[in-house]
């Protein structure tokens, strides 16, 4: 694609016609500046997005976000909304980590009070918080207490003491997605679960401690508790295998419904079926407990985090409780209203790599949020800043509630790992004041700044095309990998 | 080689040569392997058979390589000798291997993305995208 095929809106807003091949359903509409925009070009991430527009029943236009990059099917960085229930689902335009996602919990320990207890800070957290390839988790749990789980998400922490009541209000649907459904789920996928709960895994999954370095929305960050100065956490995990092995089933079973529903598709790997249809609503249920898994995952490795906390801070001042900011998905397919040509429509969003991020005034968020938006958390490449930042009027009207999720793959892993070196990294990282704890050298260089986008620029469009505002920007004081 | 890594932005890719078919997916298994970083123990021998159905070339070459990471990530797994069967939408793979001492990166699964298996003159090649 050449950039002279796509129509410029403004400085921050990019329209791929439906003209533009004759298979698109609805067109595409890209949230990026004139530089970023050249860098989305470079790889075939815009192509997905076309490929993406086809999907039958879609609504409105295919979004994507300035973090977009190149993945398989549908481009990470995309939002796409179906008409609920005719409409299809897609289990690729939702990614097999499903509700990959972040959560932020926020102290008010400050960093230059406790500089010297980083480096214990670090071990304690990379010693409670199981991470890197084929990792186990914090639990042993059981079939049975698994289909708990996958029911109940962090509704099934809370029960068995690993949550509050003020963690499951400050998550996306309160931690527990309703109509989850384990029967829908394969024996091969709940094996895989069961060993993996309260585990971080490897690949881009992290746990960072980050210093609140600037506060844009002192109101709103006040809500949020992040105050400048102190240390926050940030925890970017998704379902692991569990989550891994429910897409893989159903892409292969979707495979046969396509013919069934005869729809063409131009990547078989976009493969959907009606959301009314029984193999729509199973992969629905499926899907739902993966979700759960997911929020009950993250909600171990908080309080795992909470008892590294506690180790390295009690008995030393006060300030050392991690109070959740909130827990958000950016991997996920969520049945939402939304308003189009001014009408009300429930439909089903698709955000892949994308974050939900509703306005002020949204009902699904708890009772203090509804006064500034739903917090959005954008955590940017390791050693980089991350924002927080909220959902806006703007972002409900256009991009279906949704904003970016990270600052996006420039480089790949495959150049990555030839171009850096991860001890060469892991030193200048040491060097900045970021402590480090990986499992993996090599998986460490695939992670390098160098192979991400710019985060402030991502930022910087969101905000100017006014579907986000900042509230805070957080640095990393130290980084725990798989 | 008869694979090499290729180009892609946030996961993996392999290209995938063989004069046949069987062989193709023999090599796609060993390219996963060597992507992986996997390195196995000397013993013990684990000797095993994967029996698979479904409707095309693609498809089975999907589920073929979907078995072979779940092995390795819930059974610690992994084959080194690989001889596979094909007939049609049926698939036979003999897999002879060991516990896996070491592994680099882990493969979360295995896409359709793009998937074609296309045959030549000089035999069969296809892309394959690994999600990680």
């Amino acid at each position: 694609m050449k950039v002279t095929e796509i129509k410029q809106i403004n400085d921050y807003e990019w329209e791929i016609p439906k003209s533009y091949r004759g298979d698109m359903r609805v067109p595409v509409r890209i949230f990026a500046t004139r530089e970023l925009i050249f860098q989305i070009l470079d790889d075939k991430s815009l192509e997905q997005a076309v490929n993406a527009a086809t999907l039958p029943g879609l609504v409105g236009e295919v979004v994507v976000m300035p973090d977009i990059h190149q993945g398989y099917g549908f481009p990470i960085g995309g939002v796409a909304a179906t008409e609920f229930p005719n409409g299809v689902i897609s289990p690729g335009a939702i990614g097999y980590d499903i509700n990959c996602g972040v959560r932020l919990l926020a102290s008010q320990v400050e960093y230059d009070s406790v500089r010297e207890d980083m480096e214990t800070l670090a071990t304690l957290l990379n010693r409670y918080c199981p991470s890197g390839v084929g990792s186990r988790g914090v639990v042993r749990v059981g079939l049975p207490e698994l289909d708990r789980i996958l029911r109940e998400g962090a509704g099934w922490a809370l029960k068995n003491g690993f949550a509050s009541e003020n963690d499951l209000a400050r998550t996306e649907e309160q931690g527990c997605i309703e109509g989850a459904n384990p029967a829908k789920v394969s024996e091969r996928a709940k094996q895989r679960g069961k060993e993996q709960i309260g585990s971080l895994g490897a690949g881009n999954h992290f746990i960072e401690v980050d210093r609140v370095e600037q506060v844009f929305d002192t109101r709103a960050a006040s809500i949020m508790g992040l105050q400048q100065g102190c240390l926050a956490v940030q925890i970017h995990c998704g379902s692991r295998g569990l989550g891994h092995q429910i897409c893989t089933d159903y892409v292969q079973e979707f495979q046969a419904a396509v013919k069934r529903y005869e729809i063409e598709l131009p990547d078989r790997e976009l493969v959907c079926a009606p959301m009314d249809s029984p193999e729509g609503q199973a992969y629905l249920g499926a899907m739902k407990a993966a979700a759960n898994f997911a929020f009950a995952n993250r909600q171990l490795l908080a309080f795992s985090a909470r008892r590294a906390f506690e180790d390295a801070f009690a008995g030393k001042g006060k300030g050392w409780d991690l109070v959740q900011v909130y827990d958000i998905a950016h991997n996920m397919g969520k049945i939402e209203m939304h308003m189009l040509h001014g009408k009300p429509v429930k439909v089903c969003v698709h955000r892949k790599g994308a974050t939900r991020a509703f306005g002020p005034g949204s009902q699904e968020l708890p009772t203090e949020y509804r006064q500034i938006g739903q917090p959005v958390l954008v955590p940017g490449s390791m050693g980089t800043a991350s924002y927080v930042l909220t959902g806006t009027e703007e972002s409900m009207s256009r991009s279906w509630g949704s904003c970016c999720h990270g600052a996006g793959r420039l480089m790949s892993r495959h150049q990555a790992k030839h171009e850096i070196r991860g001890d060469q990294l892991r030193r200048e990282l040491e060097g900045l004041g970021i402590k480090v704890r990986a499992g993996s050298l090599p998986g460490l260089a695939e992670e390098s700044p160098k192979a991400y986008k710019n985060v402030d620029d991502v930022v910087r469009t969101v905000t100017s095309a006014g579907i986000a505002r900042k509230v805070a920007r957080l640095v990393p004081v130290a980084v725990i990998k798989g | 080689m008869p694979f090499k890594e290729i180009h892609h932005t946030a996961d993996w890719s392999i290209r995938v040569w063989a004069e046949d078919l069987p062989t193709l997916f023999s090599e796609a298994a060993l390219g996963l392997l060597a992507i992986s970083g996997i390195v196995l123990s000397e013993t013990p021998h684990i000797r095993r058979e994967i029996e698979i159905h479904s409707p095309d070339p693609e498809s089975l070459l999907v589920a073929f390589l979907s078995e072979l990471i779940y092995c390795a990530e819930q059974e610690n797994v992994a084959f080194g000798k690989i001889t596979i069967e094909l007939n049609g939408d049926h698939l036979i793979a003999k897999l002879a291997g060991a516990p896996i001492q070491k592994i680099n990166k882990y493969i979360k699964a295995v896409t359709y993305h793009n998937l074609k298996i296309i045959e030549s003159m000089s035999g069969f090649k296809t892309e394959i995208v690994f999600d990680v």
